[in-house]
């Protein structure tokens, strides 16, 4: 390996370690500072590449920020780069949980952590419902759409246990398609949403 | 055991559109009903406990229970598990590296998995306050979720507070509530 590809997986990787904790608590602010990151500071990509990248890496399962870092790193130096760049984004979060884990699992019987944790829980229900309503914003820009939604919420609830959502996605994707092709026959668009998604809620 | 871990992960981790968010019913299905690696209440700790991590909801969860089935060895394989299939698709990306975004296959495809997404959200939201007890509407306890639930939400949505201070806010809550 030449000097200069060693020299660009250690930045990567360097870059995305300091990314990594800023994703804490859901990460609102995260792909706009790896954008700073990428595209300002280190000039590895444009930022209109920066925001293909951003909209592929959130149509792909998994979380953006990590599909983001290993797409940015693919770009920058193949698979290698992709590694690196994994390793960095996930190595300060991997620390983090097991370190919380552990701490947690020393205290939990104390009366004070188990009363705030208590309340934590109904937090994350909060943190859970604002994801939905962030995704749902982009989601929800037709009847058909909304429909859709209904339909998967009925559904699982319905069917608990016994419905996959692997089955749900799958049909999710064929209907949008369908419904697409419909429309597209009969003369009518998608209408076009109000703003570019920003996919921070697949953090 | 690693193995099973492994293989729950990979599955997971293959669905897992949405950030995870979506997928937190499942991997309480996998690991308390199927596995029987939790109990109900111990998944809850470790949902909130991922919640104060930084790092992707479905991510920290698994990372959590490997670690607490088998150290960090199963810390590590659940992570691996849960990666691996986009860093598979990312490089299968990387590698032809279409111009995907703005197909119109892929647009009309995302236009129902968005929706499809959204719902897993929610009923996932559905199944974590149905574990807490929010939907008992009786007595003191109850009530008093569902009040901490709406200001936590009040406080992202409209105050648009970082949900790491509102976390910590709430566990300051808690302990004066319930200490």
């Amino acid at each position: 390996m030449r000097q200069q590809e060693k020299q660009n997986l250690w930045l990567l990787f360097i870059s995305f370690l300091k990314i990594g904790p800023m994703t804490f608590g859901g990460g609102y602010a995260v792909l706009a500072v790896m954008e700073r990151e990428v595209s300002e500071r280190r000039k590895w990509l444009q930022a209109s590449e920066a925001a293909d990248v951003f909209s592929i890496a959130g149509s792909v399962p998994g979380a953006v920020a990590i599909n983001s870092a290993m797409l940015i790193g693919y770009r920058v130096a193949g698979l290698f780069g992709a590694i690196a760049a994994l390793a960095g984004i996930l190595l300060p979060t991997f620390a983090i949980i097991i370190a919380l884990s552990a701490v947690y699992l020393i205290f939990r019987d104390q009366p004070k952590v188990e009363a705030a944790f208590l309340s934590i829980r109904a937090t994350v229900v909060a943190l859970v419902v604002y994801a939905a309503y962030r995704i749902g914003r982009t989601a929800a820009v037709d009847f058909p759409a909304i429909l859709i939604i209904i339909l998967t919420v009925g559904l699982l609830y319905l069917g608990r246990g016994v419905i996959h959502p692997a089955l749900l996605i799958a049909g999710g994707v064929a209907a949008g398609i369908w419904i697409v092709r419909i429309r597209k026959r009969s003369g009518k668009e998608i209408p076009p949403k109000k703003e570019e998604p920003v996919y921070d809620y697949m953090i | 055991m690693l193995l099973k871990l492994f293989w729950m992960t990979l599955k997971i981790g293959l669905m897992s559109f949405g950030g995870g968010y979506s997928m937190v019913p499942w991997i309480g299905s996998e690991v308390v009903d199927r596995y029987g690696w939790l109990t109900e209440s111990r998944f809850t700790e470790m949902v909130s406990l991922s919640g104060l991590a930084p790092g992707p909801m479905a991510t920290n969860i698994a990372i959590a229970v490997g670690y607490e089935q088998a150290g960090l060895t199963g810390a590590i394989v659940a992570a691996l598990g849960m990666i691996l299939p986009s860093f598979l698709i990312i490089a299968a990306i990387g590698v032809l590296y279409v111009k995907i975004r703005g197909s119109k296959r892929l647009q009309s495809s995302l236009y129902g998995l968005r929706s499809v997404v959204t719902g897993l959200i929610i009923y996932s939201a559905l199944m974590l306050a149905r574990a807490n007890g929010m939907f008992e509407l009786t007595g003191w306890f109850a009530w008093s979720q569902l009040i901490i639930f709406l200001g936590s939400l009040a406080a992202l949505m409209f105050f648009r507070k970082h949900p790491v201070v509102v976390m910590i806010i709430s566990g300051l809550v808690g302990i004066a509530l319930y200490a």
